[in-house]
């Protein structure tokens, strides 16, 4: 694309049918413990997409 | 639903159910705004061509234009439909297991920071420590309730938990002895003032815990501010060599330097700065405050421009330091988009109350940290387990689609539906919302994203140049 550049994102609709092993860590769980966001929590399962 | 906005430079547009992130030139970026308005490509075609003839735009561009927003439409990249709404109401129903506590080891605290949200440490009750006993009843319910989950997350928290090392120290050796056993993976973190570590402390935590997060503010004057010891004396000068010790011998495992920023600092780079040149430390967390908005050092909506202001400055200047090779991290600004959280962790929320629960000193069971001793949520006890099912079904369904105010929100899939207790605390039900930390929330979001957009831009230059 000439007028575009798209980030490599993990596919959500993917994930929906591979996720939800639910092994990753508690949103709550590392810094901040007042307040909560899910980006920045890696996803455990390795072979995922 | 898309989200698009320009900062630094760069113009980008997130299309929000999909995750996926693009970077464009003005004119396609125009051309999405109109489609996303509702004009029809022929109509967003004509008003490009007028808007940017001066820039010598031709029809044959902005067609190029609009063939490249379709392929990503057709892609399922662009314009992506909401299909995650009735997974989210399907999680009321899930089984789900605990594999979370947060032990309040210690209700007390050797310091008295005037901002506490636990109030100093009792958290508006008694002060007391937790026993061992108590202590590996709750490490023996975490194990029983967790069914097949492998890693268990526990972490020392209080008051200050150092004040009852002792008992840190035997809960973990209790539950090294039995996690072969049990098929479990204990994840160990201690969160601290920094007032009571020694040697024995460093060494231990060291060897045994996945992450400590080290509370300091930045600069000695906005430190001692608020954190001062029982006698009023600021304690920075007593904790920061303690913490640089700390994290010399830490090595490559994890930690956070972890502090909190008041309306009386709203100039708060200037911490972190401190943190990351004049103390050398590398991850760096920096919080607003948790306060009563009758308090003087809550935040209030006049201070939001000047903290956007402050959350840009440190992208930048994170960009810059990444490109001299010495990087440091702000835990609001690590995304991994392309292994990161997948839907279902998106769209079910903190995890408080169901996943993760705080147990006291004493041994009952709140949903998390910030609700302890409100009488209205103590759930249960660590013997008997959990005898409020009405609030842990409550808060299972507690997520970003139980939110009247999430609905319409770009940021929702990065949130979760955001912290409950906040939400409590400011409206007064967990389905509510926090506007405040709402705002912030997305202004960190949207810098952390420019920064993956320009780390991704640099890279392509990098390559475009060496080829």
């Amino acid at each position: 694309m000439k007028h575009i550049v798209t980030l490599d994102t993990r596919d959500m609709a993917k994930s929906a049918v591979n996720g939800g092993c639910g092994e990753c860590q508690t949103s709550c769980q590392s810094a901040c413990k007042t307040s909560c966001g899910v980006a920045n929590q890696p996803c455990e399962n390795k072979e995922a997409e | 639903m898309i989200h698009q906005y320009t900062l630094n430079g760069c113009n980008i547009v997130l299309d929000v159910h999909s995750g996926s992130i693009h970077v464009m030139d003005a004119p396609t970026y125009e051309a999405v705004r109109l489609l996303d308005g509702g004009k029809t490509p022929g109509e967003a075609g004509a008003e490009l061509l007028q808007k940017f003839a001066d820039s010598g735009i031709t029809a044959a561009q902005v067609q190029e234009s609009l063939d490249e927003i379709e392929d990503l439409r057709r892609a399922g990249k662009l314009f992506s439909e909401e299909t995650y709404a009735d997974r989210a109401m399907d999680l009321k129903k899930r089984n789900t297991v605990i594999k979370a506590l947060c032990l309040l080891v210690a209700h007390t605290c050797n310091l008295n920071c005037s901002y506490c949200f636990a109030a100093q440490g009792n958290f508006r009750g008694q002060h007391g420590l937790m026993s061992f006993e108590t202590g590996k009843r709750a490490l023996d319910f975490l194990v029983e309730h967790s069914g097949m989950r492998r890693n268990l997350e526990v972490d020392f928290f209080g008051g200050e938990p150092l004040m009852n090392f002792a008992v840190c120290r035997d809960l973990v050796a209790y539950a090294r002895s039995i996690e072969k056993e049990k098929k479990k993976n204990f994840r160990f973190t201690l969160t601290t003032n920094g007032v009571g570590i020694t040697d024995e402390v460093i060494e231990w935590a060291n060897r045994e815990c996945y992450n400590v997060v080290l509370s300091l503010d930045g600069r000695k004057e906005v430190h001692d501010r608020f954190r001062k010891d029982l006698a009023g004396h600021g304690s920075y000068d007593r904790i920061v060599p303690k913490f640089q010790e700390f994290v010399r011998r830490r090595g490559e495992k994890g930690y956070y330097m972890r502090g909190t920023f008041t309306h009386f600092n709203t100039d708060f780079t200037k911490d972190i700065f401190h943190m990351a040149d004049d103390l050398g430390f590398t991850e760096l967390s920096m919080e607003p405050v948790v306060a009563d908005p009758d308090s003087p050092s809550a935040l209030t909506p006049e201070d939001l421009p000047v903290l956007f202001d402050q959350y840009e400055i440190l992208a930048k200047d994170m960009l810059r330091r990444e490109r001299e090779g010495k990087p440091i991290t702000f835990y609001h600004y690590m995304l991994d988009l392309s292994h990161g959280p997948c839907i279902y962790k998106r769209i079910s929320g903190c995890g408080s109350g169901t996943e993760y629960l705080a147990v006291t000193a004493s041994g009952d069971l709140y949903p998390c940290h910030q609700f302890v001793n409100d009488p209205e949520y103590r759930m249960g006890d660590i013997w008997k387990g959990i005898v409020r099912t009405d609030l842990r079904d409550e808060f299972k369904l507690c997520n970003v689609y139980s939110r009247p105010a999430c609905a319409d929100c770009w940021a929702k899939l990065y949130c979760a539906g955001g912290c409950t207790a906040n939400a409590y605390h400011a409206s007064g039900d967990i389905h509510g919302t926090y506007e405040t930390g709402c705002e912030i929330f997305k202004k960190r979001i949207e810098c952390a994203l420019m920064m993956k957009v320009a780390q991704a831009l640099e890279q392509q230059a990098g390559f475009a140049a060496e080829s």
